[in-house]
C-alpha cells in the first residue's frame, strides 16, 4: 500500500483534514474520501468541466489537481454555494431558466459561472460563451445556460 | 378536442421538482453511490479490433495485494444461441453475453475481456495489467461497404443473412436485409421528368452523455441481488441481468439513481452484469465505473452508414417515386437501427411509389446502440439533401416543394401505417412565416439551408400510483427515470386533473420492487405514456374521492361532480368541497386513497420538425460557422414549454456536432484514435448561437392532452439543413458526414 499523506485544507470555509495517496486527484478526494459528490467526473482529463471547483479564487478542473496540492489552500465546491435558507442567485437562475436537463454538468457550470461573475459581474453573451467553453453540456444546447448566467449577472 | 381548452397547469413553467437537488450537488447520480464495504471494479479491454482469444491467465492479478476477485466470460452461465425478448425486440443471448465479457473472440478494440475487484480503483487498474491474455490477431473490417464484400473478414462464423424471411447458408457480415415496397417503383420513375440520385456516407458518432456508465452491485446472503445504477430503464436492466446471469427477476432489484444523460446509449447493459459477477465472487458490494475512453471504445456509438437516395419528380415538383438503399453498421453484433431508418427515410412525404432496402451489417466496432431517433438522422441526411437539390433543379422554393409533397392525415407511410392527425405541414408553415426565413441572407460565403425530419415515437408500458396526503398534496410514484425534466411534465398532468398546483405533486422515481413495470425512458415516450398513466391515476383518485364526498354528504355518488379542483353535489343538496379539504377528511371516510393506472397506449403520434439554418463558410480554413438557427416542431401539446424548448435545442446541437465535427477516427488496425473529449469534438457554447424554437401544437388524438413525444426528432434535420446551407454558401454539395474542415477543404480543391 502506498503511504498516505495528511493534508490540512479549507473546504467551503471549513477547516478540513484528510488522508490521501499522492496519486489521488482532488476530484477523487472530494468524492471518495470526503463524500462531496457534487463535483462530477465526466472525463478525468480536463476536457469536460464537470469537476470544476474554485481553488484559492481560481477556477480549476479538480480532476487535474492532486489532493495533496490543496495543503494550506482554500477550495470552494458546489456544496458550499447555497445558504441554509436560500440558493445562490446563479442556482436560482439555472432553475428559473430551465438551464439543466440531466443535471450532471450543472455543478460544474455553476462553479464556472461563479468564477466568471466573481471577476466580471457584467459579462456579455460572448464573454459568457468564451468563459464557459471549457464546460461540456450534451443535453441543453447551452442556450438556456447562457441565458441563466446573463440573468444571474443582472440579478447581482 | 384539447385545442381550445384552457389549462391551469399544462403549458406553464414551474420549477422542476428535482431542481434544487440538482443545482446544489445533492442529487445522487450512479457514480455518487456509497455503501459500507464497497470494492471497486475495473474492466480489462481488448487492445485488438479483431482477435481470437487463445487463453486468459488471471493468476498474477489474483495474487496482487488488494485484489479480491477476478472474473472472465467463464463466470457467466453458458449462453445458448437463443433469442430473448428484453422489451426492445428479440436479442440473441449469446451475442448479448459475449458483449458483456468476450468468450471466444474480441470483436472490437475496447471489448471487455475480464474484470477485477479490489479495495480501491487504482489497485483494480494495476491488476488488470497483470492479466495475461494470449490473442491470435485477425484482420479487422471497419467500413460497411467493405464488410459486405464476399471476401471480407468474417466476424461470426455462424452468422448468415436473413433476407426477407429466408436465410442464406454462407457465413457473411450482412445480418439481415429488409425491404418496404409501395406502389410501382418503375412506373414512378418512368413518370418522373427529373430524377436525382446521390450517395451519402455518415460517420460513426457517439451519444456523448457526460456521465460515464456506472454500476454498483451486491448479493445478499439470501441471494437477493441489488444493483444501483444510472440507466434509462430500471426494468430493462432487470430483464437483461436476469437473462445474462440466468437469475430470476424476483431476486433482482434495480435501483435507478439520477442519470447524467443517455440519448439511447443507457438502455443496453455493459458493466452492470460485470459488477454483479464481481459482487458474487467477492461477497461484497462492488462499484464499477467506466472512464471516458471506455465509454467511447466500449459502448454503443450510433452507426456509420452508406446510403443511396434516388428521387423522381414532375416538373411542377410533385414527387412520383423514391428509392433508397440503407446500409448501416451494426458494430460487432447484429442490431443497427436500420429498421427505424427505413421507417423514417421518406416518412415526411406522401409518395405513391417507393422502394426501400435496408442492410444490417456487422464489423469490428462496438455494438451500436440507439441514439436519439436512431437511424432517422442518417436517412434524413440523404433524403433532405436530394429534396433540396430537386427544388433547386426545378427552381422551386425548398419549403414549397415540401409543402407540395408533405404527408398529411390519412396518407400512408411507405412501411405501412396510415397517419392520424399530424403536424408536418404546420411546421413548414411556421418556418415559412418566421422572420428568420423571410430575412435576407446574401453575403458572400453565407448560406441558408432548410431540412425536415420525422420520428415515429413509441408508447409502451408505464405504471403510476398516486397517494393522497391529508393536506391536499399528492405523492406520485413512477418508474420512468428522469433525464430531462420528466418528473415535472408527468406531475403536471396529474396536477391538471386534480386541480392542484404542480408544486402540490411530489413525484418520485422508484426501484423495480416499488412500482409496476415501466419501459425505458426512450422513444420520446415518457411525457406521453407515463404522463398518460399519471393522468389516468389522477382520474382514479378523483373517482375514489367522489365516493368519499358522497359518503360525507349522504348523497348518491353519481350526484358528485368534480371540476377545477372542487367537488360539488348536483341534484338537490348544495354541497361543495375543495380537493384539499376533502383530502383532510379521508381518514373519517374510509382511509387512504391511492390512485393507480397502468398504460400501454398505442397512439404515440409521430413528430415532425423543420429547421432553418444560416452558415458562414471560411474558405481558407474549411470551418463552418453556425450564424443563426431556427427549429420548428410539432409538440402536440407542450406540457412544460421550457423543457420542450430544451429538448429541441439540445437535439439541434447534437445534430450540429454530428454534421460538422463528430466522428470516430480509426487507424488501419481498427483502433479509435480520438477516444477523448479533446479529440472527439462535441460542440461547446462558443461554437454556437442561441437556438430559436417554434413550438407548433397540433394535438395528438392518442393522448388526453394531445401530447406528442418531442425528445428525438430535433436531431434529425440538422446535418441535411447544414449541408444545404453550405451548398447555398459555396455551391458544393457535401455528401459525407461530418462536414469537417478537412472535408470542406478537399471539396473546395484546397487540399
Ligand atoms: S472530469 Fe475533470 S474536466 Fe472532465
Ligand atoms: S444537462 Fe445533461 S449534460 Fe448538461
Amino acid at each position: 500500500m502506498v503511504r498516505k499523506s495528511h493534508i490540512q485544507t479549507t473546504i467551503n470555509d471549513e477547516a478540513v483534514e484528510f488522508l490521501c495517496e499522492p496519486r489521488q486527484s482532488l476530484l477523487e478526494v472530494l468524492r471518495d474520501e470526503l463524500h462531496l459528490t457534487g463535483a462530477k467526473e465526466g472525463c478525468n482529463n480536463g476536457n469536460c468541466g464537470a469537476c470544476s471547483v474554485i481553488l484559492d479564487g481560481r477556477l480549476v478542473n479538480s480532476c487535474l489537481v492532486l489532493g495533496v496540492e490543496t495543503e494550506g489552500k482554500s477550495v470552494e465546491t458546489i456544496e458550499g454555494l447555497a445558504e441554509p435558507d436560500k440558493l445562490h442567485p446563479i442556482q436560482d437562475a439555472f432553475l428559473e431558466n430551465a438551464a439543466l436537463q440531466c443535471g450532471i454538468c450543472t455543478p460544474g457550470f455553476i462553479m464556472s459561472a461563479k468564477a466568471l461573475l466573481d471577476n466580471n459581474p457584467n459579462p456579455t453573451e460572448h464573454e459568457i460563451r468564451y468563459w464557459l467553453a471549457g464546460n461540456l453540456c450534451r443535453c441543453t444546447g447551452y442556450d438556456k445556460i447562457v441565458r441563466a448566467v446573463l440573468d444571474a449577472a443582472a440579478a447581482t | 378536442m384539447s385545442e381550445k381548452k384552457e389549462y391551469k397547469v399544462i403549458g406553464t413553467r414551474p420549477i422542476r421538482h428535482d431542481g434544487v437537488d440538482k443545482v446544489t450537488g445533492r442529487a445522487i447520480y450512479g457514480a455518487d453511490f456509497q455503501i459500507t464495504g464497497l470494492l471497486h471494479g475495473r474492466v480489462l479491454r481488448s487492445p485488438h479490433a479483431h482477435a481470437r482469444i487463445v487463453s486468459i491467465d488471471t493468476s498474477r492479478a489474483e495474487a496482487h495485494p488488494g485484489v479480491k476477485g477476478v472474473v472472465t466470460a467463464q463466470d457467466l452461465p453458458a449462453a445458448e444461441d437463443k433469442m430473448a425478448d428484453l422489451g426492445e425486440g428479440p436479442v440473441n443471448l449469446k451475442y448479448l453475453c459475449d458483449n458483456i465479457l468476450a468468450s471466444d473472440k474480441a470483436l472490437y478494440k475496447g471489448h471487455a475481456i475480464a474484470a477485477v475487484a479490489a479495495t480501491n480503483p487504482h489497485i483494480a487498474e494495476e491488476a488488470c495489467e497483470l492479466i495475461d491474455v494470449e490473442y491470435e490477431v485477425l484482420p479487422p473490417v471497419l467500413e460497411v461497404r467493405q464488410a459486405m464484400e464476399p471476401d471480407a473478414p468474417i466476424l461470426h462464423e455462424h452468422l448468415t443473412t436473413s433476407s426477407l424471411g429466408d436465410t442464406e447458408d454462407k457465413p457473411t457480415n450482412i445480418a439481415s436485409h429488409l425491404q418496404h415496397k409501395k406502389g410501382d417503383i418503375e412506373k414512378g420513375f418512368a413518370d418522373a421528368e427529373v430524377v436525382i440520385e446521390r450517395d451519402f456516407v455518415t460517420g460513426t458518432v457517439h451519444q456523448g452523455y457526460i456521465e460515464p456508465h456506472n454500476a454498483t452491485a451486491h448479493y445478499n446472503q439470501d441471494g437477493q441481488l441489488t444493483v444501483w445504477c444510472s440507466t434509462q430503464g430500471a426494468f430493462t436492466v432487470r430483464e437483461q441481468l436476469a437473462e445474462i446471469l440466468q437469475y430470476p427477476v424476483s431476486k433482482i432489484k434495480v435501483v435507478p439513481l439520477e442519470i447524467g444523460g443517455g440519448f439511447g446509449g443507457k438502455i443496453n447493459v455493459y458493466i452492470k452484469p460485470v459488477a454483479a459477477l464481481l459482487a458474487k465472487k467477492t461477497g461484497k458490494p462492488v462499484k464499477v465505473l467506466m472512464n471516458r475512453a471506455d465509454v467511447f471504445e466500449g459502448t454503443g456509438p450510433t452507426p456509420a452508414s452508406y446510403i443511396t437516395i434516388k428521387i423522381g419528380a414532375k416538373k411542377d415538383g410533385k414527387i412520383t417515386a423514391a428509392q433508397t438503399s440503407l446500409a448501416f453498421e451494426a458494430g460487432a453484433y447484429p442490431g443497427s437501427p436500420v429498421g427505424a431508418g427505413a421507417m423514417c427515410v421518406f416518412a415526411p412525404y406522401n409518395i405513391e411509389n417507393v422502394l426501400i432496402d435496408g442492410y444490417d451489417v456487422v464489423l469490428n466496432k462496438p455494438k451500436s446502440a440507439p441514439y436519439r431517433a436512431p437511424g432517422a438522422t442518417n436517412a434524413a441526411f440523404g433524403t433532405e439533401t436530394v429534396v433540396d437539390e430537386l427544388a433547386e433543379t426545378l427552381n422551386i422554393d425548398p419549403l414549397e416543394i415540401r409543402l407540395m409533397n408533405g404527408a398529411k392525415e390519412g396518407d400512408r407511410r411507405p412501411d405501412g401505417p396510415v397517419y392520424p392527425r399530424i403536424g408536418f405541414i404546420e411546421t413548414l408553415e411556421a418556418a415559412k412565416e418566421h422572420p428568420h426565413y423571410t430575412s435576407s441572407n446574401g453575403k458572400k460565403y453565407h448560406g441558408r439551408g432548410i431540412a425536415s425530419g420525422f420520428w415515429f415515437n413509441i408508447g409502451l408500458e408505464s405504471s403510476v400510483t398516486i397517494n393522497v396526503n391529508p393536506d391536499g398534496t399528492v405523492n406520485l410514484v413512477e418508474g420512468s427515470t428522469d433525464i430531462g425534466g420528466t418528473r415535472a411534465s408527468i406531475a403536471m398532468q396529474a396536477a391538471e386533473v386534480l386541480g392542484i398546483p404542480a408544486e402540490s405533486v411530489n413525484p418520485a422515481v422508484v426501484d423495480t420492487n416499488s412500482i409496476g413495470y415501466t419501459a425505458v425512458t426512450g422513444g420520446s415516450r415518457t411525457t406521453y405514456a407515463t404522463g398518460y398513466a399519471a393522468y389516468e391515476a389522477a382520474q382514479d383518485v378523483v373517482k375514489q374521492m367522489k365516493v368519499r364526498a358522497a359518503k360525507l354528504w349522504e348523497v348518491d355518488e353519481d350526484n358528485v361532480q368534480f371540476a377545477d379542483g372542487e367537488f360539488s353535489s348536483i341534484n338537490g343538496k348544495e354541497e361543495q368541497m375543495s380537493f384539499r379539504d376533502l383530502s383532510g377528511k379521508l381518514s373519517q371516510t374510509g382511509g387512504p386513497v391511492v390512485g393507480r393506472a397502468t398504460m400501454d397506449p398505442a397512439g404515440a403520434g409521430g413528430a415532425f420538425a423543420t429547421h432553418v439554418v444560416d452558415v458562414e463558410v471560411d474558405v481558407e480554413t474549411g470551418k463552418v460557422e453556425i450564424l443563426r438557427y431556427t427549429a420548428t416542431q410539432d409538440a402536440g401539446k407542450a406540457i412544460h414549454p421550457s423543457y420542450v424548448e430544451g429538448q429541441i435545442q439540445g437535439g439541434v446541437v447534437q445534430g450540429i456536432g454530428w454534421a460538422l465535427n463528430e466522428e470516430y477516427i480509426y487507424n488501419d488496425e481498427g483502433e479509435m484514435t480520438n477516444a477523448s473529449f479533446l479529440d472527439y469534438r462535441m460542440p461547446t457554447c462558443l461554437d454556437l448561437p442561441m437556438i430559436d424554437t417554434v413550438i407548433v401544437e397540433v394535438p395528438n388524438p392518442g393522448h388526453p392532452y394531445g401530447v406528442r413525444g418531442v425528445g428525438e426528432v430535433p436531431i434529425v434535420p440538422p446535418p441535411a439543413a447544414i449541408a444545404n446551407a453550405i451548398y447555398d454558401a459555396i455551391g458544393i454539395r457535401m455528401t459525407e458526414l461530418p462536414m469537417s474542415p478537412d472535408r470542406l477543404l478537399k471539396a473546395l480543391g484546397k487540399i
